[in-house]
């Protein structure tokens, strides 16, 4: 009975993985190993998929982190202004160490998304507690506000182009073996944030509560910020921004679910997998041969599942 | 024993406590009372170190506050703050077996499933437990936070304001297991309490509270007679005897119901001046 949705979840992601390694712009036999199929299954395909998957699972449960620090369930990874931050992080090491190595750029990327983070959550910690939608504004505002700076500093720089490529809906088309291996790291963050599940949903209960069962709130706090920051860095790096996933996700499992997140994390992870998965599916076939960006597709799907989780009538009793 | 020393605290300019000094008992019931304002629930939550010391010093069975880990002393103490309700959605089930957290960190063994039931059958919960905490009344939802205190199984439980929210029934069942709990394991409970007659009949011992300063402590009978409770809440206030305990009568003076416009009775209205 408890299995339910991870069972579910784990069948329509091994249908939708098989879907996503036999579609695309050249067409293979998935049954034969031929040069040709070997090639663009281990080059493409797989690099794709498992990169699809990293991203969706990663921001998914990024989703749950930030949602259960902030309390608030109108959040996500994509509306705190991590992303713009980790971008403005990295457009630093580009202008003032051109040369640095890719680790030292994805780590001043991370940095600077938890700086991004951290400044996110100074600001929500200092709004009324009863304003729900101030949280979510805020958010926007920060990620509008450092996304501007980025996109300044660009123009300046006669960088605009090479920021496009984070700031602009993620798509998947570019990733081939070898260009998305990073994404494993946010994997790793993940599941570091299922590690510690008890933790921030006693952290999501209160801080007296936590307080009363002997919790650190801020090192929670610490936990989740550098869990949310590698995963947003590491994604927008990679691929790029990609909406809604952080946010649609762990509502509808929560409304599932409840959230007894050590529970629910694996199939939040598996359904933020799934859905990008899906749109990014969506995206192959729609104009085949000709694609449509990954992001582009779940800011229409995103947005009205968003409006389904606002206007749905009220659980409360 | 809670052992207070030379605690005060302030909220910006005010102070809110003078230089506490206070002893509270092992193994009894110990209720706080007072007026609005007079520090009952910062005394409260100073000692369940919800709110960071100031100056003084706060000793409970021996841990100092101020040096003990917190984790340390969720086994020695658990705390209900006065908290609105828990906007998570968690099972009953889950939200008590949170309480058990401090002893196991994350693995659960027998005990602990075992004292999860225990507290969802002492407040009337095991028929909620599957339901989600967002779909019952504030009352229940109530309990099952006082349930997951229970569940954490510390030799002091501390409570601000239990019965907000709980009817007749409830209000008394909990006084009663409060009671019990005490007598039975020989557990020590101190509670904030705004209805004195909830202490005047089962407390074990009263700290009257005014002003962020003890004015009277000890048994009920002592603490709860006519002219420390007058004088506590600026009010003449009567007090009967009831089961051979104090039956304190502030809901009207005699004469109130008597006046054609019912107003605050003569020697209030002095007091007032």
């Amino acid at each position: 009975m408890k299995a339910r949705p991870l069972v579910l979840s784990g069948l329509v992601l091994s249908a939708l993985i098989l879907a996503s390694l036999g579609v695309g712009a050249a067409s293979i036999d998935l049954g034969g190993s031929d040069p040709w199929t070997m090639l663009v299954l281990m080059q493409s395909r797989l690099p794709r998929t498992l990169a699809l998957l990293l991203t969706g699972a990663a921001l998914a449960v990024a989703g749950v982190v930030i949602q259960s620090l902030v309390r608030n369930r109108f959040v996500g990874p994509d509306t705190a202004g991590t992303g713009e931050s980790a971008a403005l992080g990295l457009l630093a090491v580009t202008l003032l160490a051109p040369a640095a190595p890719i680790w030292v750029r994805m780590i001043a990327a991370s940095l600077a998304a938890m700086a991004g983070t951290a400044l996110f959550l100074a600001i929500v910690r200092r709004l009324p507690a009863r304003e729900v939608m101030l949280v979510p504004i805020a958010g926007l505002i920060l990620s509008g506000i450092v996304g501007g700076v980025v996109t300044w500093i660009a123009w300046e720089a006669d960088l605009l182009q090479f920021v496009a490529t984070w700031l602009m809906s993620g798509e998947f088309s570019g990733v081939i073996a070898g260009r998305y291996e990073l994404l494993w790291v946010a994997g790793l963050a993940a599941l570091l944030a299922w590690f510690a599940a008890d933790r921030f949903a006693i952290l999501s209960l209160g801080d007296e509560v936590a307080t009363g069962l002997g919790l650190s709130s801020r090192g929670v706090m610490r936990l989740g910020m550098v869990v949310v920051s590698v995963v947003s860095a590491l994604v927008v790096v990679t691929v790029g921004m990609i909406p809604f996933i952080g946010l649609v996700v762990p509502n509808i499992v929560a409304r599932i679910m409840g959230d007894n997140l050590r529970a629910s994390i694996p199939v939040v992870a598996a359904g933020g997998a799934g859905l990008l998965l899906a749109c990014d599916l969506l995206g192959r076939v729609l104009r085949h041969p000709y694609e449509i960006p990954v992001g582009t597709i779940l800011g229409i799907v995103g947005s009205v599942v968003f409006l389904w989780l606002l206007y749905r009538p009220a659980s409360h009793g | 024993m809670i052992r207070v020393t030379g605690l005060s605290h302030r909220i910006g300019a005010s102070t809110i406590l003078h230089d506490l000094d206070l002893t509270l008992p092992r193994g009894k019931l110990v209720a706080l009372i007072g007026p609005n304002g007079a520090g009952k629930s910062t005394l409260l939550r100073l000692i369940a170190r919800l709110e960071p010391l100031q100056q003084g010093r706060i000793q409970i069975d021996g841990l100092d506050l101020a040096t003990t880990p917190s984790a340390r002393l969720a086994l020695a103490m658990a705390v209900m703050g006065q908290q609105a309700r828990i906007a998570s959605r968690l099972r009953v089930g889950e939200l008590v077996g949170f309480g058990r957290w401090p002893h196991h960190h994350g693995r659960p063994r027998a005990a602990d499933h075992q004292a999860v039931d225990q507290a969802l059958d002492a407040f009337g919960l095991t028929p909620l437990r599957h339901r989600f905490l967002d779909e019952i009344s504030g009352g229940q939802a109530q309990r099952a936070h006082l349930a997951m205190t229970f569940a954490q199984g510390t030799d002091w439980l501390l409570l601000d304001e239990p019965l907000n929210n709980l009817d007749m029934a409830h209000a008394r069942a909990l006084m009663a297991r409060l009671a019990d709990l005490v007598r039975g394991s020989g557990r020590s409970v101190v509670t904030v309490i705004h209805e004195v007659n909830y202490a005047a009949a089962w407390a074990d011992h009263v700290v009257a509270m005014k002003d962020g300063r003890i004015v009277a402590e000890g048994a009920p009978a002592t603490v709860l007679t006519e002219p420390v409770l007058s004088a506590l809440y600026d009010t003449p206030i009567e007090v009967a005897r009831h089961d051979g305990r104090p039956l304190v009568l502030h809901h009207h003076r005699h004469d109130d119901l008597d006046a054609p416009c019912p107003g605050p009775a003569t020697e209030t209205r002095l007091a007032l001046h």
